[in-house]
């Protein structure tokens, strides 16, 4: 496998961390090379190893990881045998990394141009004179615009797409030969994601770097890389170019995975492995109007603005003016329909959702849910209201969304104990069981805790907790937005499944342009509190007229067509 | 497929709840296992309950009975730990000391759990206005150097024991509050509270059903950490004459009573009831210690 | 950051009014006779009715309390039976002796105490770690008048190297000239080399004594939070970046570290401020503490409510001081203000 031109080699390489259930071993006999002026993509699910094998490459495992066998060779140096102070001068000056959630990758309570000084100076790039001079220069180099004020910037005066070209300024200061880049863009909005990107591709390329990218994510590594690494529990399953990825996976694992993720041009259970049964999902016929949105808004005080600012400041002042999170909405949701509530963060949606689902009060506005005004019941009381039993959601993270005293069990019972909707405790149990059976979570795990279950299992707990009560609406928050790929698939399409079985409308508020495609019927894209365009899935995701709707879509990373 | 699992299911409940149980029996194994020292803190735990109940009827001498014949006597095997100025018996005064020791530690922490706790969480949960009141009370106490408020207070209130426990109960006040309150709010906008909301829980019984379920074990850690801060306050009130008054045995008394002498070399009098109140202060702290390792394993410190 | 500084200023302005109605409800609202409790256990009836004239006890309490503010904001604390001088005299003489202790206290502690959470932290698991979590525990465990009386026994009973446990200064040495009221600095300014060093000898245990019993709580943050801090993630990057060792510790680490430990110092403060009145017991040290604690025993109530009500706000002055520097290490707390 090394050939002359390689820049990285990494040979039979086995991580191992001890836990206190003995020794685990989180990277198995891996064999990774990377030629010079390279883009590597190493993909996997959580608890592929991905992540570990960087940490081991640059020597930053953590106390308990050690490297128990296999050898890496950067540029002629044994990394595995190389002595710590070695390590220090190769790392930021001939190898370096970038990660994910850059705000918390920089030191909170230093001038972000202090930190990139820090590292040139460590390397004896800069002196004291031009120290400054060279740090303005690599914050120029990352394109960000008057770079002299951001130099005296702390990260949480910057955003996240700011905060992550800083650390990319600081990774590459000097001038290294590899970057790894660690699920770059994993938490950023798509816009912010194809320019980071972007910035990546051309910095490394423009200065002949070999890159590595690591990310869950197939189809931006396909977008970006030369050749993708696919890795499975620690061990590497298939290596190939992007192209033959995609045209020809030879793996079960990589077929299952790139089948998994959503893309363009394809339907809901062609996400699902090939053995699946596929019955194909029952058409939509949505009916009469079942929730009706008439101008609705919320507004927030700023905070810092003090009560007699409020009273006698002016009221034309944008900074005392209260903030609209969510500013004249108006939209239906018809009965059996999906629709989908698209946006980047703080784009309203969330917000909207905590105010239809009457956790919020909005600050104006009617929500009318079957032709009644629930948006004047106050949220506080609409717990004990009628109505609370046909409205639902689903919520996004579902660990945190269990409570983790109850087991599933006492979970998905706890809507029908609050609605005496079971008679005693064996129907109780029975209706329980069933709803498990429907949602496909097996019936012996109902008495575990939400810790002893995986993702998956919990995300279902959550889906048969809020249909328990057979609702007429359920809100989808980013319902699969922490599952792995494979989970997601099987997930969403449990969704679609149970919608047509159960007569439900989704209202489902995602990020995720193909997600959303697969599952709804209508898209409503929403920019700073304001709807900018609205119709069906295929209009708006085809044929957008909207400048903000094309620049979502155009930032979608387009990964070499599949083949059938 | 369908009749089996109905019959099986509360046996199969059990089996799980047992499983459960024996994990967690496992997991605080594991935390003495690895700590013999939590092992050691509950075996002086022990050693202090069994002093506390039977103390009176277990010690050699009459706590209160002096003995004008053998008056500042060294440690013997007469006298394990010496005798006074009074020519009391020392080990006897130390032993029975425990039970009005642990008394008004447990009364003050039971009383400020409740008071407190409740209060925080009410003051997380709910916010507005009882989080301002409940606020403002917390940080005017705090606003005192505690055992100086504790001082303050005893002399004013009046010199008795159950004014010590009123006054370590309100300098504990503010921390009870501050805790249940973090924990609270934090737990206000968790998912699953939201999800309890939807299906249909008040925000009374979301309270007391699934906040304080979740925060308890952390209160508890608290509790047993605030037991020994109770102890030393209460010993150091005595210690300057404050509540407790001689000839009763309590620790703090006792050390005070021997201080003069430690400069004429009786080192006994002062020593023997001043390790009690260090062992059993050290023992709190250190179940505190061990019950966060198990409540909280990542916050191990 | 004069407006931060003012801002902050104006916040203690609820803490100041809280602190003075306690102290007005300790006073006088509180069940029993609070014009027999000012007249002192001796007085005859007539010495009490003339009390409760003199101090306005006969009249409806928001009157009441209108004077005790009227008398606090003239300086008026009473005056104490024992020493018969007004309260706040008595305590501003004796403030200085008070202060030097804690402070000496403090920074003792401070120079064992940071060092030692470091290392803990930086090599987790080794002696040293294991050596702060047993002094971390034990430190807080040790009833502070015992610890003292310990220290007494060895230092000046058995190895006699320490002088008597007697106040500031032995009886044969004269105080130097007032220009701080602290006795080290004083002495060094008038270049006294001699009551220096007799200063430094009386200072010592009681010091130590204060400094053990703060060492735990500052040792055990300082590790906790170094220990949180160093698994960050801008930490990672810092060594990804390839920054040293000493960098990443010291630059890195450490200074984000002390946020937590700035914020404990309040709480430190708290307990040595209580723990200074029975250190001061211990080794009739003629400060503020002693002075409340004589008053105490003769149940001369005066300056027991004048000593509670200026530690109140000298804590407070303590924590605006604590708030304020962690603004400065903090460039977050701005931002938010």
């Amino acid at each position: 496998m090394a050939s002359a031109s390689s820049l990285l080699d990494v040979q039979g390489l086995t991580v191992e961390f001890e836990t206190r259930r003995g020794v685990v071993r989180a990277v198995r006999n891996i064999d990774i090379s990377l030629a010079k002026g390279e883009t590597l993509g190493i993909v996997g699910e959580s608890g592929s190893g991905k992540s570990v094998t960087s940490y081991a490459v640059m020597r930053i495992l953590d106390r308990a990881g050690k490297i128990a066998a296999g050898s890496i060779r950067f540029a002629g140096i044994d990394l595995d045998k190389a002595s710590e102070s070695e390590m220090v001068d190769l790392r930021g000056r001939e190898m370096s990394m970038i990660f994910q959630n850059p705000r918390a990758a920089l030191n909170p309570i230093r001038r972000v141009g202090h930190q990139i000084e820090d590292v040139l100076r460590q390397h004896a790039q800069a002196g004291s004179g031009d120290a400054r001079d060279k740090a303005v220069d690599a914050l120029r180099q990352v394109k960000i615009a008057r770079p002299e004020e951001r130099y005296d910037a702390y990260p949480f005066e910057l955003s996240g797409g700011m905060c992550q070209r800083i650390v990319i300024a600081l990774a590459l200061a000097c001038r290294p030969k590899l970057l790894i880049a660690d699920e770059p863009t994993t938490g950023l909005d798509v816009t912010t994601q194809k320019a980071v990107m972007e910035l990546i591709v051309e910095l490394t390329r423009e200065r002949g770097m070999s890159t590595i990218l690591i990310t869950h994510d197939l189809g931006l590594a396909a977008t970006y890389c030369d050749r993708i690494v696919v890795m499975e529990k620690g061990a590497i399953v298939e290596t190939a170019t992007s192209e033959q990825i995609f045209a020809r996976p030879a793996h079960d694992y990589t077929r299952k995975l790139m089948r998994a993720t959503p893309r363009p041009g394809i339907g809901l259970r062609d996400l699902l492995p090939d053995d699946a049964t596929s019955t194909p999902i029952p058409p939509n016929a949505p009916g009469a109007p079942l929730l009706t949105v008439r101008g609705l808004v919320k507004e927030y005080e700023r905070p810092g603005v003090g009560v007699l600012a409020r009273v006698f400041g002016r009221r034309t002042d944008p900074a005392v003016l209260p903030f609209r999170a969510v500013d004249g909405l108006s939209f239906e949701v018809m009965r059996g329909e999906s629709v989908g509530l698209v946006g980047e963060s703080g784009c309203g949606k969330s917000t909207t959702s905590m105010m239809l689902m009457r956790l919020l009060d909005p600050t104006e506005g009617e929500i009318i849910f079957d032709g009644e005004n629930i948006g004047a019941i106050p949220a506080r009381s609409f717990a004990a209201d009628k109505l609370r039993p046909r409205i639902q959601m689903v919520f996004q993270d579902p660990t945190d969304s269990l409570n983790p005293r109850y087991t599933a069990f006492r979970a998905i019972a706890d809507p029908l104990l609050r609605f005496g909707a079971a008679s005693g405790a064996d129907d109780l149990r029975t209706r329980c069981e069933e709803l498990a059976r429907t949602v496909g979570l097996p019936v012996d795990l109902l008495d575990r805790f939400p810790h002893q279950l995986s993702g998956g299992q919990k995300a279902r707990v959550g889906i048969a907790r809020a249909i328990a009560l057979k609702p007429d609406l359920v809100v989808l928050d980013e319902p699969t937005a922490a599952l792995d790929v494979s989970v997601q698939a099987l997930v969403l399409n449990l969704l679609a499944d149970l919608k047509a079985t159960l007569g439900m409308s989704y209202l489902f508020v995602s990020h995720d342009l193909h997600v959303v495609r697969l599952i709804c019927d209508r898209v409503i894209v929403m920019k700073g509190g304001r709807i900018v365009e609205q119709g069906s899935a295929e209009d708006v995701l085809d044929r957008p007229q909207a400048d903000y709707t094309r620049e979502l879509i155009a930032a979608l990373p387009h990964p070499p067509a599949a083949a059938a | 497929m369908t009749a089996a699992p109905i019959i099986k299911a509360p046996q199969r409940r059990t089996s799980a709840r047992f499983a459960a149980l024996s994990s967690n029996l496992a997991h605080a194994r594991y935390v003495i296992g690895g700590n013999p020292v939590t092992g050691f803190a509950f075996l002086l735990l022990f050693l202090l309950i069994f002093c506390a109940l039977f103390g009176p009827w277990i010690v050699p001498y009459d706590p209160l009975a002096s003995d004008t014949s053998a008056t500042l006597q060294a440690p013997s095997w007469k006298h394990w730990f010496g005798t006074d100025q009074l020519g009391r018996d020392i080990f006897s005064r130390v032993v029975v000391a425990t039970r009005l020791d642990m008394t008004i530690a447990v009364t003050s922490v039971a009383l400020v759990f409740a008071v407190g706790g409740l209060a925080g969480i009410a003051s997380g949960f709910f916010g507005g206005w009882t989080d301002r009141i409940v606020g403002r009370i917390a940080d005017t106490i705090m606003a005192f150097p505690l055992f100086v408020l504790a001082m303050g207070i005893v002399a004013a209130l009046g010199n008795t024991v159950t004014n010590i426990v009123l006054a370590t109960a309100i300098i504990n006040f503010p921390l009870y509050v501050r805790i249940a309150r973090t924990e609270a709010s934090v737990r206000r906008e968790a998912g699953y509270v939201m999800a309890a909301r939807l299906t249909g829980n008040s925000d009374l019984r979301i309270a007391l059903t699934t906040i304080l379920p979740n925060i308890l074990p952390i209160m508890m850690v608290q509790m047993s950490l605030t037991m020994g801060y109770a102890i030393l306050n209460a010993a150091g009130l005595s210690f300057i004459g404050l509540g407790v008054r001689p000839p009763t045995p309590e620790w703090g008394i006792m050390v005070a009573e021997g201080a003069g002498s430690i400069i004429s070399g009786e080192w006994w009098i002062a020593l023997f009831p001043g390790l009690a109140l260090m062992l059993a202060v050290f023992c709190f702290n250190l179940i505190g210690d061990g019950l966060r390792d198990i409540v909280d394993p990542q916050r191990r410190t | 950051m004069l407006k931060v500084f003012l801002g902050r200023l104006m916040t203690t302005i609820p803490a100041l009014i809280g602190v003075v109605a306690v102290s007005f409800l300790l006073t006088r609202v509180l069940p029993g006779d609070t014009a027999a409790y000012f007249a002192g256990p001796a007085a005859t009836p007539q010495a009490v009715e003339e009390v409760r004239k003199s101090l306005g006890l006969d009249r409806p309490l928001p009157e009441q309390f209108s004077r005790y503010v009227a008398d606090l904001s003239r300086g008026n604390l009473g005056n104490s039976l024992t020493t018969g001088q007004p309260v706040l005299e008595d305590l501003k003489s004796r403030l200085p002796a008070s202060a030097e202790l804690t402070l000496f206290g403090l920074v003792l502690s401070l120079l064992v105490a940071i060092p030692l959470g470091i290392t803990a932290a930086v090599k987790q698991g080794s002696f040293i770690d294991h050596a702060c979590r047993a002094v971390a525990t034990a430190g807080v465990s040790l009833p502070v008048f015992f610890t003292g009386l310990l220290l007494v026994y060895v230092f000046y009973f058995i190895l006699q190297i320490s002088p008597a446990p007697l106040g500031r200064l032995d009886v044969f040495a004269s105080a130097p000239p007032t220009v701080t009221g602290f006795y080290l600095v004083d002495s060094l300014i008038a270049r006294d080399m001699q009551t220096f060093k007799a200063t430094l000898a009386q200072l010592l245990l009681p010091g130590i004594t204060l400094a053990i019993f703060s060492l735990a709580p500052i040792a055990r943050i300082t590790r906790a939070s170094m220990l949180a801090v160093l698994s960050m993630e801008f930490i990672r990057t810092a060594r990804a970046s390839g920054l040293g060792k000493r960098t990443i510790i010291m630059t890195y680490a450490f200074r984000n570290a002390m946020l937590p430990v700035v914020t404990t110092l309040g709480m430190v403060f708290s307990f040595l401020l209580g723990a200074n009145v029975l250190v001061e017991k211990v080794f009739a040290w003629p400060g503020v503490g002693s002075y409340a604690v004589e008053a105490l025993i003769a149940s001369d109530f005066a300056p027991v409510q004048g000593f509670v009500l200026a530690m109140a706000i000298l804590y407070i002055v303590l924590n605006l001081i604590i708030d304020l520097s962690y603004r400065l290490i903090d460039p977050r707390m701005g931002a938010t203000s």
